[in-house]
């Protein structure tokens, strides 16, 4: 009973201070304690990282790939989202 | 009605491939695919981890503490390089201990240059320059292959390996500067792994089963072949350049080509050594069930120490 697989764990690694912590794969382990120091131990080798996050997969909850068209797409259609949609009469600075 | 909704499916995700479009774990892909990725990522994974033991076998015996401290860093980059590997393949749904159980009971595949002994330090530099030289011609390309994840671990493992190579060849260099046992210590490593590593690429592209599938889907972007004259192309001025003789009466650079002929590999030992004959395989296989026999404890013991601290963080 006690030799079940190890639950799969995503990590996460903040490169350094000031960015967000970004998907740098998974690795298995037996709890959270032991899944942040096998994530040192394999992803950050080459000091990749200053900080771990470590989420059972279990508990990922994704989009899903084929809802991709109606779910992004309505916002294709609306250009004026962005600053390059308006017109700035020349010599106007700052803005 | 179901067989045409394939189709068209099959027809979009090949225009996704066409545009260098990724394919990532959630989105829809044809069977054959998700297949032909789980053995060719669990066989990389499987060759990753094997690879350890041959120069896992010179650690205690590196001939300083700087070589040591090294070998036993680039045996580490191994071990995370199949445990990326092995991710890569969860992804796709495959389940990791059977992919481990098939390499345990014979049934999986890995590289054949693991079934080669190390018997003298030379070995060691061989293996880091021309195994680990030929394992980075094999992986540059697969940073695009269409799969996400699978590419994503190619650019982690390709930028781990540069530093094999290296190592590898500085043994190399070092050894070819000696006395005259140390070169010929060399020269003898030289000797043995020159034509194995060739095999690395596999059989020849005549008689490459998945090579045109595999292309069309980008998983791979080279044949066999086409990789194998690069890395002799890349390889031979580096011998040369240090001293060594290339074990190849019929090798010759090509003019009219601009890439070096070299001589017939002997397929029939390629074959033998695939098909589980090679002088190593048996005690390869069997030291890995083995370590995990053997280290069953470890599991175990972390799964009770783990249960035991939920039941005390809940009362
Ligand atoms: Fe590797
Ligand atoms: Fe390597």
């Amino acid at each position: 009973m006690t030799n079940k697989e190890w639950p799969l764990w995503e990590v996460f690694i903040r490169s350094k201070q000031g960015l967000s912590h970004k998907h740098v794969g998974s690795l298995r382990a037996a709890d959270a304690e032991m899944a942040i120091e096998n994530a040192r131990d394999v992803y950050t080798r080459r000091s990749e990282g200053i900080s771990i996050w470590v989420t059972e997969s279990n508990n990922m909850f994704a989009s899903n790939p084929n809802e991709a068209d109606s779910l992004y797409e309505p916002s294709d259609s609306k250009i004026y989202r962005h600053p390059t949609f308006y017109e700035v009469p020349d010599g106007i600075e700052h803005m | 009605m179901k067989e045409q909704n394939i189709s068209i499916l099959e027809q979009r995700f090949q225009e996704k491939i066409d545009n260098d479009i990724k394919i990532e774990p959630r989105d829809w892909m044809p069977d054959n695919y998700r297949q032909t990725l789980i053995r060719q990522i669990s066989q990389h994974a499987h060759s990753e981890i094997v690879g350890m033991l041959p120069e896992g076998n010179w650690i205690t015996r590196a001939p300083n503490l700087r070589r040591k401290a090294v070998l036993l860093a680039k045996v580490q980059d191994e071990a995370g390089h199949g445990l990326y590997l092995y991710s890569a393949t969860e992804t796709l749904g495959a389940d990791r201990e059977e992919l481990i159980d098939d390499l345990h009971s014979g049934v999986a595949k890995y590289s054949s240059i693991f079934n080669y002994p190390t018997v003298t330090w030379a070995d060691m530099g061989v293996i880091g320059w021309l195994v680990d030289g030929a394992a980075i011609m094999n992986q540059v390309p697969l940073c695009r292959c269409s799969y996400g994840p699978y590419a994503r671990a190619m650019v982690r493992v390709c930028k781990e390996e540069s530093f094999h190579q290296r190592q590898g060849f500085e043994i190399m260099t070092n050894l070819m500067k000696g006395t005259s046992e140390q070169k010929a210590m060399a020269q003898d490593a030289f000797n043995r792994f020159w034509w194995p590593s060739l095999m690395m690429f596999g059989p020849s592209d005549a008689d490459s089963k998945h090579t045109e599938q595999s292309v069309k889907w980008k998983i791979k972007r080279h044949t066999n072949d086409e990789l194998r004259q690069m890395f002799v192309d890349a390889t031979i001025p580096q011998a040369e350049l240090i001293g060594l003789t290339i074990p190849d009466k019929d090798l010759k650079w090509n003019e009219e080509r601009g890439h070096y002929d070299f001589g017939e590999i002997n397929w029939d030992e390629f074959w033998q050594v695939v098909k589980g004959n090679g002088p190593c395989n048996k005690d390869r296989v069997d030291t890995r069930r083995r370590a995990k026999e053997e280290g069953m404890w470890v599991i175990e013991a972390a799964n009770a120490y783990a249960e035991k601290i939920k039941v005390r963080k809940a009362s």
